[in-house]
């Protein structure tokens, strides 16, 4: 079990947390501040911004492409305010209008051009090849120590470790602005603190946070990190310090679980296939916040009875 | 390019491409005029949560018919079962929003991500059965009107028909509902029932949606339609009929389109067609378009601009704004060596002695509305009457000339 754990599901496993993680963090703020869906956005803009940056480039290469895809993210969120303010749109429409339509023009391009000599379509840009980034040299825990064995480790894990720990410090340094101008915006505003930049730089970060997992898990994932695990972490707490602590754990167990169910579960019910993993973890990411929804303890609305009379 | 794009367009590049152009029109008539009420409810994303919320109910549909050994490609099973799991996911978002302190964003975010992951599941399952292969389920993602037959056309045309009967039935209510909830309540309308009604007309649309655009792209044809017409109207019954045709316009140009040359996947375009018509209306709609505001914009710029500058000659202060130069030049009020004309004199005179009338209004009526119409440019003469004017006249006494004026 060792040697063959190691090779073919620890990196998948490591990578799955590592990319749940990173997007959690960020979406933990995105909820508050009730833009969960700029997620949603990101993760269909990425599409045009890789088929843009292989167009360009004529290569898969990583650089290129999350270069193209933070590109189209940014041309998105800007995209987004222009129409809301010159067309005096609501903010859900005018992201509806921009992310489809870009999606779109993505796809039409990858169709348009050639690229049947590359692995890049549109089934793996939405829900990526986890289970393809084995550690094909590890024979075994002792491979963790052999430099030579670590040097063949898919380079995601690297990428997405980067990324995650970037994330984690950038959150950790901006913790006490990000907190004040998620709840109090005026008053964040009164302190002199750049509420505008702030947002605009966390908006940023969800999608360094999404094209980094995007290019290992495919965007399906990253949709349902960014909002399931912060949302059922909203339910259990009222302090943000405790939701983040919760949002990383379900996310790090949505990962783990949806992975082991995703490789061995079909084998309990006597089938022989694995299921996709990155649907499976965004599965059971739903069904943590299911439970959530049902168990939480701080579920209801504050001030509100528990049986809320609808008219 | 031309040549097979307007015979696609006349219908006349075969059997198939014809069906698909005549389903995309009707299709996106429906889309257009069903999503309206959500883009007025301001809530137009929740279709993107229904649309999404479509892939399991395909899937499971599938498996179901190929274990009671019927073809698993009926289109018809596999519209149901995408409409019932949509309606399973439209119900998880509202009892998400009502039962728990998350907003609807983050609702609709969670239904969208989990159903479409567990339609992905489903879908690798259905890769390993042994009939799965060639199923093409895949695509649902994107749309494929490839195998388009004209029973899959009946369905989309009998589908759209009903969806339009039910939206012109229900536009009463729904549109109470979108504009005033709490009145639509307090008049006895189940604002609840009303909305679910509303998403149902939406989740109808989806579903009907799927074999031409494709879930993901099916949001688009429900939201781009709306918020275009919008540009173009404040009625509500309007609104529904534009965003119709802009819905059907582009339906039927982007399969015309997608039918004329290889390698233009049908869904993809009609969105872009779409998405044309609406950066068309961003910029130049009357009234709420960009080009007219920036007209707008210029008018009251050049008025304000006059306005200065006469009273600048009036007072004797030399003007140094180009703009209220060229303003005034291209008015004939001033030579080119910037000395006022006769009519420039005239009309300076009468922009002082109305400041002067104003200083007075603003004085005699403090507290009334009269006061607040002041803005520096609105003539006296449109707020005041003939004889309130010569009461404010006689008080400031007969015109004398103005310093500069020869």
């Amino acid at each position: 079990m060792g040697a063959e754990f190691v090779q073919l599901s620890l990196t998948p496993l490591a990578i799955g947390i590592l990319a749940a993680v990173a997007c959690a963090l960020p979406g933990n703020f995105l909820i508050l501040r009730r833009q969960a869906l700029i997620g949603d956005a990101i993760s269909h803009v990425v599409l045009p911004g890789i088929v843009v940056a292989f167009l360009i480039t004529g290569t898969i290469s990583t650089w290129p492409m999350m270069l193209g895809a933070a590109g189209a993210a940014v041309v998105a969120v800007v995209l987004i305010e222009a129409i809301r303010r010159l067309g005096r749109i609501e903010p859900g429409a005018a992201m509806g209008v921009t992310f489809t339509s870009l999606f779109a023009a993505g796809v039409l391009l990858l169709e348009q051009s050639d690229t049947s000599s590359v692995h890049l379509d549109v089934e793996h840009a939405l829900y990526g090849n986890l289970e393809s980034l084995i550690w094909l040299s590890a024979d075994g825990w002792g491979s963790l120590l052999d430099p030579q064995a670590l040097a063949d480790l898919p380079p995601e894990l690297g990428r997405m470790a980067v990324v995650t720990l970037l994330i984690a410090v950038l959150t950790a340094v901006f913790w006490r602005p990000l907190k004040l101008s998620t709840f109090d915006e005026g008053f964040a505003k009164t302190l002199g603190i750049p509420t505008g930049a702030l947002s605009l730089g966390l908006v940023v970060t969800a999608a360094l946070a999404a094209v980094a997992a995007f290019d290992a898990v495919g965007s399906i994932i990253v949709i349902a990190m960014f909002i399931c695990p912060p949302a059922a972490a909203r339910l259990m707490t009222n302090r943000l310090e405790v939701q983040v602590a919760w949002s990383i754990a379900f996310a790090a167990v949505s990962a783990v679980l949806g992975y082991v169910f995703a490789g061995y579960g079909p084998l309990w019910f006597g089938g022989n296939d694995a299921v996709s993993a990155a649907g499976m973890i965004a599965t059971v990411s739903g069904m943590i916040l299911g439970s959530a929804c049902l168990f939480a303890p701080h579920r209801s609305r504050v001030g509100v009875p528990p049986e809320p009379e609808q008219t | 390019m031309l040549k097979p794009f307007t015979s696609a367009l006349l219908l006349q590049s075969g059997y198939n491409a014809a069906l698909v152009a005549v389903g995309a029109a009707l299709l996106g008539f429906a889309a257009g005029s069903g999503g309206a009420f959500m883009f007025l409810r301001k809530r137009a994303l929740v279709s993107d949560a229904v649309a999404h919320a479509t892939l399991p109910g395909v899937g499971i549909a599938f498996m179901v018919m190929v274990t009671l050994g019927a073809d698993g490609r009926n289109l018809l099973g596999l519209l149901l079962g995408s409409a019932l799991s949509a309606g399973i996911g439209l119900l998880a978002v509202e009892w998400i929003t009502r039962r728990t302190r998350l907003a609807e964003d983050a609702a609709i975010g969670a239904v969208l991500s989990v159903f479409f992951g567990f339609g992905i599941v489903l879908l690798t399952i259905i890769q390993t059965m042994s009939r799965g292969k060639q199923a093409g389920l895949e695509g649902f993602l994107l749309g494929s009107t490839a195998g388009m037959v004209f029973e899959d056309a009946l369905i989309i045309a009998v589908g759209g028909a009903c969806t339009i009967a039910a939206l012109v039935l229900l536009r009463r209510p729904m549109t109470l509902v979108a504009f005033d909830p709490e009145f639509a309540a307090a008049s006895g309308v189940s604002v609840r029932t009303v909305d679910l009604a509303m998403m149902g007309l939406v989740l109808a649309v989806t579903v009907i949606g799927l074999k031409i655009v494709g879930l993901i792209l099916i949001v688009a044809m429900l939201i781009i339609p709306s918020v275009t017409a919008r540009f173009w109207t404040d009625r509500t019954e309007r609104l529904l009929g534009i965003a119709g045709l802009v819905g059907g316009a582009s339906g039927y140009a982007g399969a015309a389109i997608s039918a004329s040359a290889p390698d233009l996947p049908t869904g993809p375009i009609i969105v872009l067609v779409c998405f044309g018509l609406f950066i068309a209306s961003l910029l130049l709609a009357p009234n709420r378009g960009v080009l007219a505001s920036i007209l707008r914009h210029r008018r009251f710029q050049v008025r304000v601009h006059r306005r200065q500058g006469l009273l600048a000659l009036a007072r004797g202060e030399p003007i140094l704004d180009p703009l209220t130069l060229a303003v005034l030049r291209r008015a004939g009020l001033i030579r080119n060596d910037g000395v006022a004309t006769e009519a420039g004199r005239a009309q300076s005179a009468k922009v002082l002695r109305d400041e002067r009338r104003w200083e007075i209004v603003r004085q005699i009526h403090q507290n009334e509305a009269v006061s607040g119409r002041y803005d520096g440019l609105t003539p006296i003469e449109a707020v005041l009457t003939r004889d309130e004017i010569a009461e404010i006249d006689r008080r400031i006494g007969r015109p004398v000339p103005a310093e500069g004026a020869a």
